[in-house]
Parts: structure tokens; sequence; C-alpha cells
């Protein structure tokens, strides 16, 4: 059947913020189908709250919203839209939840919106894990046993008449961090553990499962369409066994160790799995467990949509399954769909690899001090690279350079102590395989704690002792062609290998200019797909100005690593000696570093020395921003103040330094991103600390020094600059206070409380910085305003993480703008906005602690958000309160408000506490916060702290008697209560305001919450005109 | 296994891919193809249908797991040699029972490693299979050239007759399949995925020398007339063709692969060579009396030709056209290039395809297809 005629309007919905699990693979899958739903001339509504998406650029919907992903706003722009259609299989599985949502509440059936790509019954049958389970035993398809019992002899029972058997795995039920589980080999270790397991469990109740920990673990990538054809795009395969969730494992494609027959029955297997759940058209996601010893296979679990993993798999073989997931999912057979890649087979066949793919996961843990960095069944990673080799260990070797990781792992002196660290999945267990092999421990000891597939053991071996199989070899570019070469590829996606010298290279550079956009590497906290977003735009740009753009990147959850971004891509590590790899073929008319954040800039100086053009700022300007010494002369000479600072190379000097400026103060190293290793010290005891327990500070790693303004109100300005003018495109006021993370703080454009003397005062620091930097394209500037002076912190020569955020709010594409300008253009040659509109746009930060246990939830100058949300409205409390929404923070519109703030905080306190009674809350607070509301005539009700004995304040969030948490932190001293009390307020989902003027925001939110729901507006429709 | 040492792969037309040689050191010539599939080494290399050829395997690594005696197609490897990228040897793998490396040694077929076969690849994709060889770095590459020169062309090679068994071989059916029909294969190299896809179906296998004649099986009395895969060019097995034609419509026939291509020419259709052939596990086929579109395993050079000596077909209907022995109906179609992948001749009661339903290596999407064959079979009026 081809292109269904009778539905004309399709709603796509976004994965919202990027969240741990949950990242920029849904914008590359969501602008997959945007285009081509656009194309087959269909009308698109998108809904997605994340405006660092490509996808909510206006240009890819017909109506695009930033609303929240929420039933209320969705069933809003439903009505108001009324779409025939909602395709709810490609924003992850934030989609896929709010697609059944609307489904049970009757809006999609009210509004007669069918869903496409699958129906609910699938949706069902794969993601409740008991329907699941009689779905698979009724189709005689293996999965791993699991029982509820509530007592040992339950156990036994079970034990006895082979509804269980061992090992078993004993999860506890309710209880945090799997404690008083464990896995147990004998009919003694089950007893044991299950009771201590039941007493464990505040409802006396234990989960026991299989154990398959140890076995292989596989996917399979299957499509499937309306015909009932099937076919399997990729197979990847866990070097990391099952037991670490398989977004934090380091994976490989295609699978390596099975024989053909287990790997067919693999895909019979998920061919079953795939029919008997029902998913009617498009991509599916099917688990494996396959017991090394036996081949025995075991099915985990299955994806009913488009996932990380088929990402990677879209990445891995070329063939790009969201965009055919949304083809089949308008009516198309996937004989009717032509192969991209070859032009003249049709879609309907397995795509077949000559190379081998890896993707490493990157992690951040070192973001979260306390937590337990061990790997485990739930995602923990914040990102991941891919790379493309001939074999493994030139695949493998490549994915290990393009993590571009801030430390090298320690590894422990003892081979015992080293075996021993193998023993536990960490980020850094493959760093201390490879040196056990190198310190020439033998495999089977690596084999026995680790329980990796020894064939992954063994060419680990021969990559520690001999190399990477390189040596002698010529570098040339090889095409990724679905089909090993079998057919030609029209597609110009390469990727470097090594060949016998004279091998000729496949890359085809046609005559025209090239430009070479450098991405951003690895997702990581401080720097994520903002500057994805960036290098897209520069892309398209390049392309509008008749260059080919080449894009160089390895991240394979992006939009810039999608084969028809650009001319010609080449995924590859970004690493001086690749890219100038890469420019030695293309001969480059430049190369664009502005874009991808910290990484491309840090080759900036080594591209230039080799010759290499940069477009835009030079090399000079960078430096003489990130250079503390110039760049104070510099703002000097312009008469503009910086806080107090200096530049320590030395502890020493940093003792004399903090003499000099005072406390409290901002330490730093120079040359971060995201605020790395950041930390405000209140006093000379903590600046000794934070010296010893993180940074020396030397020559080669200066220390920066800021008197911390505290109570500032902070500003961060994104601004062009073509070398004549500048542009200011947008000024953001922070709504927490200066010392939290501009990444993590909230912040509205236009700014709240500014006035215009003082507006006029930042565009002219901002001009006249630009300038004399020698700017051309982005900067972004970060002030303070303390005491009614303006400061300037630090600034930026290059896209920053608020470039698309800003973009969307003022109507301006800031990044292809910037483009033209490093192509030549001038500011007067292009179309700017004009003013702000008529309307407030927030942008919230998007935190991880839920997934780190035991991290403090408490916001500082180190970033750790992992994204970003937008909410737009006509004033700011509904903006902000649609950002809240959106972020997942769900501010209660009546109950029970905890307040505890510090000394300083009081008064203000006591305001809050006014407005929260006005709504119509029940105010708690602990003893001075109480005496001070209560002095002003606030009922309140006063509850003890924690060392005060039970019940205290963290008793009343665990009981869930309270709504909303007040928490301010102060600097040093009483941290811990504090510490406990946002952590509690994370676990239990209670939203947790750690500031005073984000508090005062909430509840200005609050009460535009109960003047009743808020529009809906599309972008298109705010900046028509 | 022994130590690398320097070697090379030379092609007829001079073309030249340096390498190390990993197995038996004497080297030699052969047709040079290639096969895209990732998994399936093992039975690549023992499947009597690559008799006469040297093997590039496209995925890089292989030998991962090892080899074993399940993966075995036949009693011992018909391939002459092996090109590879990266060649294993580990026998880590549970169900392996020696190293790759050290298997292909022990059975002297020459194995290369190193080879740029991606590039390999490209080249004979454009240029076509061409005749070539694996060499030690000590061969004087002239004396190379020269003994490529020797080597006849595929095309009017009769390998099929050199892999074929001297004697009837008789299978027994599996044990517990019930009791089922009496096949009786024309043994051009079958593969054992093939008589095991039948013996589990209840059948018992006689396998009779491709010189056997149509009184040879006519007097076996079968139920159905087996044509089975094998090596070379179709064109080359006259004989066998000659008494094929004999035996249309005396009994239900059947043929895979060589077996479709010489029933085909025996009713009086052309074979052709395809320009570099269809080796792989990956190929489309459309079943066209369903409209199931089943990923196939395939190993073929050569091709049926279709409606008017036509080399492809545009559309996806079941096309008729006219044979010595009454209408063919195309039943199955390759999607990658529109070439013939089966066919009916009902007046003859026989129906064969290109591809290969039994896997071994390969997806198993197909293996319904010994079902539909033992159908034909069933005498009118019979119940199943």
């Amino acid at each position: 059947m081809p292109r269904r005629d009778d539905i004309k309007k399709i709603m796509l919905v976004g994965s919202g913020p990027i969240v741990i699990g949950q990242a920029a693979e849904f914008d590359y899958s969501g602008v997959q189908a945007c285009k081509v739903l656009l194309e087959e001339g269909y009308e698109v509504v998108l809904v997605n709250s994340n405006p660092a998406t490509i996808m909510t650029d206006p240009e890819f919907a017909t109506s695009t919203y930033v609303e929240p992903l929420l039933p209320g706003p969705v069933a809003a722009i439903i009505e108001k839209e009324r779409p025939d259609a909602l395709l709810p299989t490609l924003g992850g599985q934030t989609a896929l939840n709010l697609a059944m949502d609307l489904s049970a509440d009757g809006t999609l059936e009210k509004f007669g919106v069918e869903l496409i790509g699958a129906n609910r019954e699938a949706i069902i049958r794969a993601e409740d894990r008991e329907v699941f389970r009689t779905v698979m035993q009724k189709a005689d398809i293996r999965i791993p046993w699991s029982i509820t019992v509530e007592s040992v002899e339950e156990a036994f029972e079970s034990l006895d008449h082979g509804g269980a058997s061992l090992p078993a795995i004993i999860r506890p039920a309710f209880t945090m961090g799997g404690q008083g589980g464990g896995i147990a080999e004998t009919r003694e270790e089950l007893e044991t553990i299950v009771s201590e397991g039941i007493a464990a469990s505040p409802i006396g109740q234990v989960l026991v499962e299989e154990s398959v920990i140890g076995w292989g673990e596989f996917e399979l990538e299957v499509m499937r369409d309306h015909n009932d054809n099937v076919v399997i795009i990729c197979s990847i395969e866990n070097l990391d066994p099952m037991g670490v969730h398989t977004g934090d494992s380091i994976t490989v494609a295609p699978a390596q160790s099975l024989t053909d027959p287990v790997y067919q029955s693999l895909r019979d297997t998920a061919i079953k799995v795939i029919r008997e759940v029902g998913v009617e058209t498009g991509g599916s996601n099917v688990q494996f467990a396959v017991n090394p010893a036996d081949g025995e296979i075991a099915v985990i679990e299955m994806n009913p949509r488009v996932s990380r993993s088929s990402a990677l798999a879209s990445k891995a073989t070329g063939f790009p399954i969201a965009k055919i997931a949304a083809k089949l999912a308008v009516g198309y057979a996937l004989e009717e769909i032509p192969n991209d890649i070859t032009r003249a087979t049709p879609a309907s066949f397995e795509p077949t690899i000559d190379y081998v793919v890896t993707k490493i996961p990157r992690f951040a843990f070192e973001k979260f001090p306390g937590t337990d960095d061990r790997l485990s069944t739930y995602m923990q990673s914040v990102g991941e690279v891919m790379s493309i080799g001939r074999t493994f260990r030139e695949s493998f070797n490549k994915a290990m350079h393009s993590r571009e990781l801030d430390a090298v792992c320690e590894v422990p002196e003892s081979d015992e102590a080293l075996l021993e660290a193998l023993s536990t999945p960490t980020p850094d267990r493959i760093d201390l395989v490879l040196a056990a092999f190198e310190r020439g421990i033998p495999m089977e000891a690596v084999h026995e704690r680790t329980h990796i597939n020894p064939w992954f053991l063994r060419e680990l071996v021969e990559l520690a002792t001999k190399g990477d199989g390189t040596e002698g070899l010529e570098r040339i570019y090889n095409s990724v062609d679905t089909c090993g070469a079998e057919f030609e590829a029209a597609t110009p996606y390469y990727y470097s290998s090594h060949e016998q010298p004279g091998s000729p290279s496949e890359v085809r550079r046609g005559d025209r200019p090239s430009v070479v956009i450098l991405g951003a590497g690895p997702n990581r906290i401080g720097q994520g797909i903002e500057f994805d977003y960036c290098c897209v735009h520069a892309a398209m740009t390049v392309r509008e100005c008749g260059r080919d753009a080449v894009m160089i990147n390895c991240n394979p959850e992006t939009v810039s690593t999608d084969y028809d971004t650009s001319d010609r891509l080449y995924f590859e590590p970004l690493t001086l000696e690749y890219v100038l790899a890469v420019c030695e073929v293309e001969q480059p008319e430049g190369v664009i570093v502005q874009f991808g954040g910290q990484t491309p800039l840090k080759l900036a100086q080594g591209l230039k020395d080799a010759g290499i053009k940069l477009l835009g700022t030079p090399v000079e300007a960078i430096d003489g921003a990130e250079d503390r010494a110039k760049f104070g002369a510099l703002i000097d000479r312009l008469g503009i103040k910086p806080p107090p600072y200096g530049t320590a190379l030395s502890a020493e000097e940093a003792g004399v330094i903090a003499e000099r400026v005072g406390f409290p103060l901002l330490v730093r190293p120079s040359f971060v991103l995201g605020g790395r290793a950041m930390e405000i010290c209140y006093s000379k005891a903590d600046l000794e600390v934070y010296l010893s327990a993180h940074v020396q500070a030397s020559p080669e790693h200066p220390l920066l020094l800021d008197l911390f303004l505290e109570n500032a109100i902070e500003v961060d300005v994104d601004a062009l600059c073509d070398g004549d003018e500048v542009f200011v495109a947008g000024i953001m006021q922070h709504v927490e206070e200066a010392g939290v993370h501009s990444g993590d703080s909230a912040c509205v454009l236009p700014p709240m409380s500014i006035g215009d003397d003082m507006l006029e005062e930042i565009k002219k620091a901002t001009s006249a910085i630009a300038m004399e930097l020698g700017v051309i394209g982005l900067i972004n500037i970060q002030f303070a305003i303390a005491g009614g002076e303006l400061y300037v912190i630090e600034a930026n020569p290059r896209a920053s993480r608020t470039v698309p955020f800003v973009s969307k709010a003022v109507g301006a594409p800031l990044a292809k703008i910037a483009s033209r300008i490093m192509l030549g253009q001038k500011l007067t040659d292009q179309e700017l906005p004009k003013g702000n509109g008529n309307h407030v746009s927030v942008k919230e930060a998007v935190l991880p602690f839920s997934r780190f246990q035991g991290a403090d939830s408490v916001l500082g100058p180190e970033m750790k958000s992992t994204g970003e949300v937008i909410g737009i409205g006509h004033d700011f409390p509904t903006a902000f309160g649609k950002a809240q929404a959106a972020a997942g923070v769900s501010l209660p519109e009546s109950g029970t408000v905890f307040i505890s703030v510090t000394d300083t905080d009081k008064a203000a306190a006591t305001q809050l506490a006014t407005r929260f009674h006005d709504l119509g809350f029940k105010v708690v607070a602990t003893g001075g916060t109480a005496q001070a509301i209560s002095r002003m005539g606030i009922p309140v009700e006063s509850i003890k702290k924690i060392a005060e004995g039970s019940p205290h304040v963290v008793d009343l969030i665990e009981n869930h008697s309270c709504d909303l948490v007040i928490n301010t932190p102060t600097g040093s001293g009483a941290r811990v209560d504090g510490a406990e009390i946002r952590s509690a307020a994370v676990r239990h989902g209670i939203p947790c305001v750690t500031t005073m003027t984000g508090a005062s925001a909430a509840v200005r939110a609050v009460a535009a919450s109960a003047q009743g729901p808020s529009e809906v507006i599309s972008l298109q429709e705010l900046h028509a005109g | 296994m022994s130590g690398f040492s320097p070697g090379y792969v030379l092609l007829e037309d001079g073309t030249r891919f340096e390498g190390s040689i990993c197995g038996s050191l004497e080297g030699g010539v052969g047709e040079v193809v290639f096969n895209t599939a990732m998994t399936g080494y093992q039975e690549a290399v023992t499947d009597p249908s690559y008799a006469g050829q040297i093997i590039t395997f496209t995925y890089t690594m292989i030998g991962n797991y090892g080899v074993s005696p399940a993966a075995m197609e036949s009693s011992k490897p018909h391939a002459r040699g092996v090109i590879m990228r990266e060649a294993r040897n580990g026998d880590d793998a549970a169900t392996a029972e020696g190293g790759w490396l050290d298997w292909l040694e022990a059975n002297g077929v020459w194995a290369i490693t190193g080879i740029n076969t991606r590039a390999l690849v490209r080249h004979i994709r454009d240029k076509g299979a061409m005749r070539g060889g694996i060499f030690p770095g000590t061969v004087d590459v002239a004396y190379a050239a020269s003994q490529i020169e020797a080597e006849p062309n595929m095309a009017g090679s009769d390998f099929a007759s050199e892999v074929s068994p001297t004697e009837p071989i008789e299978v027994a059916p599996e044990e517990g399949s019930g009791e089922g029909m009496h096949v009786v294969a024309i043994d051009t190299g079958i593969k054992s995925s093939i008589i095991e896809q039948l013996t589990e179906r209840g059948c018992r296998v006689t396998l009779l020398p491709s010189t056997a004649t149509p009184e040879d099986v006519l007097g076996r009395d079968p139920d159905l007339i087996f044509l089975a895969n094998g090596p070379g060019d179709p064109a080359a097995v006259d004989h066998v063709v000659g008494t094929i034609r004999e035996l249309v419509g005396k009994r239900p026939m059947v043929g895979i692969c060589l077996g479709h291509q010489l029933l085909c020419r025996a009713v009086g259709l052309e074979t052709f060579k395809l320009p570099f052939g269809h080796r792989g596990s990956n190929h489309p086929v459309k079943d066209l009396e369903t409209g199931v579109i089943e990923i196939t395993s395939q190993n073929h050079g050569f091709a049926v030709r279709g409606p008017g000596g036509s080399e492809t077909i545009d559309n996806d209907e079941p096309v008729r056209w006219d044979t010595d022995f009454g209408e063919a109906v195309l039943s199955h179609i390759n999607l990658y290039d529109r070439t013939v992948e089966g066919l009916r001749l009902p007046d003859a009661n026989a129906m064969t395809v290109q591809h290969h339903p039994e896997a071994g290596p390969g997806p198993r999407d197909s293996r319904h297809l010994f079902d539909r064959f033992l159908e034909l079979a069933q005498k009118p009026g019979s119940s199943a």
C-alpha cells in the first residue's frame, strides 16, 4: 500500500529535555521523521519542550509547540490543531507514555486522533512486564522467570516445583539501591537472602528472579511493515555481560561471538517477538541474554519504538531507521521505499557491514561526589561515542580516543588490587582490563572477574600488547554503504581505516570549496545537544552559501551525524590527528570551531599551527578571552569592571590572592566547561580543602580565583559580531542568584527586573568587549549585577549553551547568522529580529539527581544539569510555570509547603510564607524560620530538625506530608540537614527549590496556574510577521 | 597454525593486493568471488557450490567462533581458498572444537589475511568475478599470472561432476519424524542442510551420482525428484540436463540453486552468468504466490533468463512464459536486481528456487518452502 491519503495532519511528540536514558538520539529520530513527513506532503504538528533540539526549529514542522509534554497541554494542542494521527514511536519513552495517557483519558478518541506506528494494545503488550511475560510464554519464547514471594517457604516451594531455579537474584520490594538483596547460588543462600530481604522490605515482599548475570547480552534492531515483512537492521553485542544496563555497556556491531545458527535463532526469535507484540509498522528493539555455555537464549525486553540502540544501529549501518519508520507509519511498505544509500535497491533488506562499530558510554560520576560509580541495571551514563574501524582493535581504539576524558583512570599498584577492582563494573573497568593485560595478567584471571566474553578479551590482549594492528598501514577513507560494497554507495558517509599502502580512498570530494565543521563529541554535562544544534545550523548555512559542508563528529546520538545533514560526514574522533587527516583530504576553505563547545576550541591552536584556516573568531581572540591576564587588561582598557580576582600558579599564590581579594571566593581551574571543579570557598580552610582535594595549581594548570558576589543577579548575553558591529541577540536574567552555574539556573528573556539604563549598559559593554576581542561570529558574556554595579564575569567567544534557547525565544537563528558572518557576510546583510516580542521565555534546567544515589541536589557553581526546557507565555509566572512543568517539577496547586532557609533569607521567607498562605497552602517550617513567619501572624506548623529527633523534617517528606520544599543552603556550616532534606525530596519526587529567587518565581507560577490553564501557542504564530 | 608470512592476491587483470598467508603455504588459483554474510564462514567453505572458487569475505573479522562439526555443509571444504581482512584463530566459543586457521591449514585450504578486502570486492563488483589466486610472497608475480592464465574460466566449467558421489547414498528420515516420502536427489553437490530439511520432514533421501540415468532415478521409485545445488556453470553439465529432460513430468520435481538452473535448461530456458553473482545472507526475495518478502541465503554466479530471454523482470507479477514442457510461472523474484529467483512448471508438476531455503548459513525465512516442495509430491486426491 502506498502513502495514506486519508490522513492529512500528523502530530509528532518529541522526548522533552535531555535526561539520562533519553538523549539527543530522539532529536535525530524526530528530525528524520519530520523531514520525511513534510516531504510526503503531510502537515506536521510537533510538540517538544526542549528548545535545544533541531526538531523544534520552526522549519521542521508546520506548527511547532514548545509546550510541556503533559496530557493537559498536549490535549489543548490537539483540540486546537485537530491532527488526524499521532505518531508516538519516535520520541522515546516520554512520547510513548504520553500517547498512552492521551489514549487512556479519552482525548484521542474525543478528537478522532488515530495512533499510528504502534497501537495501544501493542504498547501495553511490550511495556507491561506481566502482559509481556504472558505473551512471550504463550508464544513459547523463553524469558527469565520472576516470582514475588513473602516468605522463605514460598521461595522454596517455587524452587521445588520448577517455578524457580538457582542461581537467583533477590530484590526486596520498595527499598533503595537494592538494599538487602543479593544473588543466591545455593538453597542456604536463598534462605538467608530471602529472609533478610523480607525484613528489609517495608511491605515484606521480595522479587526472586532468574540470574542471567554473566550471560552475553545482545540486541537486534527489527523493522516490520504492514505487509508483515520483517527485517533485522543490525545486531549489537555488549562487551559488558548482563548486569550492566545496555546504555552503560560498551557495545559492538555486528555481533562478534555468535555462530550462524545461534545468530539465526536470535533473528527468528526477534521476528517472532515483534509479531507477537503486534507492532504493526516501524522499528523495535529486542534484547537478549545468551548463555555462553550452551547458546541458550532468553528475551529480556523489547521496545516497541525507535530507541537509543536504533539510533546507534542507524549510524552503524547507514540504514535510517527513524526515517523508514515514519514512512511505514503512513502506509508505505518496506519494498516501496528505496535504500537511500544504494538508491538502486529497496529498503526491504538486511544491511551487511564490512567493518566493526564500537560504542563507549561517557559518564559523569565526578560531578556527583559521594555517589557510588558502580554500574548496574539502570542507566547512569550521560553520553556516548561511536567509532568505525575495519577491525575490532582499530574500531575499539578509535572509540577509546574519542572519549575525551578529563582525567586518566588510576590503576591499582598491586595485581591483586587490580583484579579485585575488575570484579566491579565501573566506568573505568575497561581501562583496568587493558592495564591488566599490559602487565601480563592472564586472560583467564580477567575473565573470571569480569565474565567478559573471551573473544573480546583475546582481542584486548592483542590490543594491549601488540597495538591496534595499523602499523605499517596507511589511513584511507571508506564509505558506510549498508551492503558490504556489493552495490555502489551514493551517500557520502565516511570513516577512516588503515589498509595496505596505496589503497584507494572512497571520498568523492568534488570541485566545490568545502568548510569543515567540528562537532562537540560525546554528550556530557556542560556540553550537550545545544552544541550539536549549532553545528547542524552551521552545516545548513554552509550549504546555503554554496560550499560543501563537511562534518566531523563521533557522537551517534546526534543530528549532526545524520548523513543528510552535511555534504560529507566523517565519523571520526575529534582529536587533532584525525581532524588534520580529514583536512588533508578535504583541503577546506576553512574550519569552524565555534559551535562544538570546548572540544573543537581545544584544537584551534593546533589547527592554526598546521596552517589550517579557522573561520570566524581568530585563535588570538579565543586566547584573549580565556587568558585571565589578557582579558583583565582588555576590560580594564574598556573601563569595565570584573569582580576582584587573581590567577594562581601555585597553592601559595592562591593563599596570597585570597588575602587580597577576600572571601567568599569562587575558585576554578582555567579552560574548563560546565564549571568542572568549580567551588565557592567561604574561608581559608575551605580553600585549603579545595586545593588538596581537587586541583593542584601549577603554571600548566593555572587556578582562577574571583571574589564571589553574594546576592548578585547574574545575566547571560548572547551576541553576534561581524567585526564592524555587534548585535545583542538576547539578554537573559538568571532566576537563581549568582553562584549557581548558568547551565543549571533557570533564566528569563527578556529580563524581568533589570532597568533600562542597566540593560543599555550591558549592551554597551557587550559590544565593546566583542569588538575589542575581535570576535567574528558568536560571543557569550556573563555579567553580574551587585549593588547597582555591573561586573563582567567571563566572556566566551563561541556559541554558548543558550544559543538555541535565545534563537527560539527571539525568533532568529543565531547560529545561522553567525555562520554567515564567518563566511563573510555582514550583519547589515541579514534579517535581524527587532525587540523581544510580547512574550516571555523561561529556560529551566533538568537535573539528574534521582539517578545518583546519595548525591546532594543543591545547585552550585559546578554544572550538574543534563538538559533544559523552555516555557513561553505572555507573562513571567506563566512561562516559569510551563518551564517547571516541562522540567518535570509539578508545582502543587495546593497543599503543604515546607520552608527552611538560612538566616539571611529569613526576611524573604516570611514574605514567601505569606503568599503561600494567601494561596491556601499550609506552611510548615523549622525552628528559626517558623518563629520569623509566626511573628508576621501567618499560621505555621513548627517541625523538628533532624538532630532534634523524630518526627522531623525528613519524616515529613518521606510520609509525603508535604508538596513543596523550599530549602536554601548556606555556603558552609549546617549543610548536612539541608542535604538530607533535598535528597529525600528528590527520592520522593517532591519539588525542591533551593534559592530564594527560585522560590519567589515558583509562588508566582502557582498563583498564575490558579487562574486556569494557559494558552498554547506555536512558534510559527509567535514569530509571525 | 604456522606463523603469518607475506603473500598476495593476484587477479587475472593484474590487480594485486598485499596480505599475509595464514594457512596452507602452497597457494593456488580459482575464481575469486565475494560473500557478504557476517556469519557462517565454515558453512560457506564446506558448501560444495564453492568448488573451484576462492571466497573473499566482506566481513572483516573471520574465524571469531572457531569451527565445529555442526557447521559442516559437506564432509570437507570445497572452496579452494579464503581471502580475509582480519583472520581469527580463537577457539573460546563453547561450540568450538578448534581454531579456524588451524582447520583451514589442516584441510589444505589456502588462506590470506590483511587484505584490503573492500577494495578487492569493489574491484570485482565493477569488473566482474574473475580468476585469481592466493600466492606466498616468494612466488614471482609473472609466474603467478601464468598460473591464473592456465586456470579454465568458470563459464563452461563442470565442477558438479567433481563433487558428486560415485555411489548412491541412502539417508534415513529423522527418527520420529513419521512415515515420509522417498526423495531421490541427483547430487551435484548437495548441502547437508538440505538433506536435514528433508529428513526432518520424514523423507527418506537417496543421493545419486550426477551420472545417474533417468532409469536409475525412476528405478528408485521416487515420490519426488530433487535437483541439488552445486558448483560451476549450468551450461557445462549437459549430461545432467539431458537426464532431467527425460524425467520432467514423470515425477514431481523440485530444484534448488544449480538444480533450479539445470531444470530450467532441461525445459528449454537459458541461463547466463551474473556479473559478480549473489553470495550472502541478506538478499530480499519476493514470493509472488504470497506477496511475502523473505531475506534469503544466496550463493550463485549464474541465473535463469525470464520471458523473452530477458535477464530481469520489471514488475512483481507472476508472469508466465512458454517452455518445452508447458508454461513457466514466475514464483520468486530477487528484489535487489530483479532476476528470476524461482518458478513453477504446473504442467510438469515441478518447482524450483534459485536461493537457499535451507539456510545454513543465513536466514531461515524460506524454510517453509520445503513444505511446499513436499506438497507438490502429494498425489492428486490424496490428503496430506
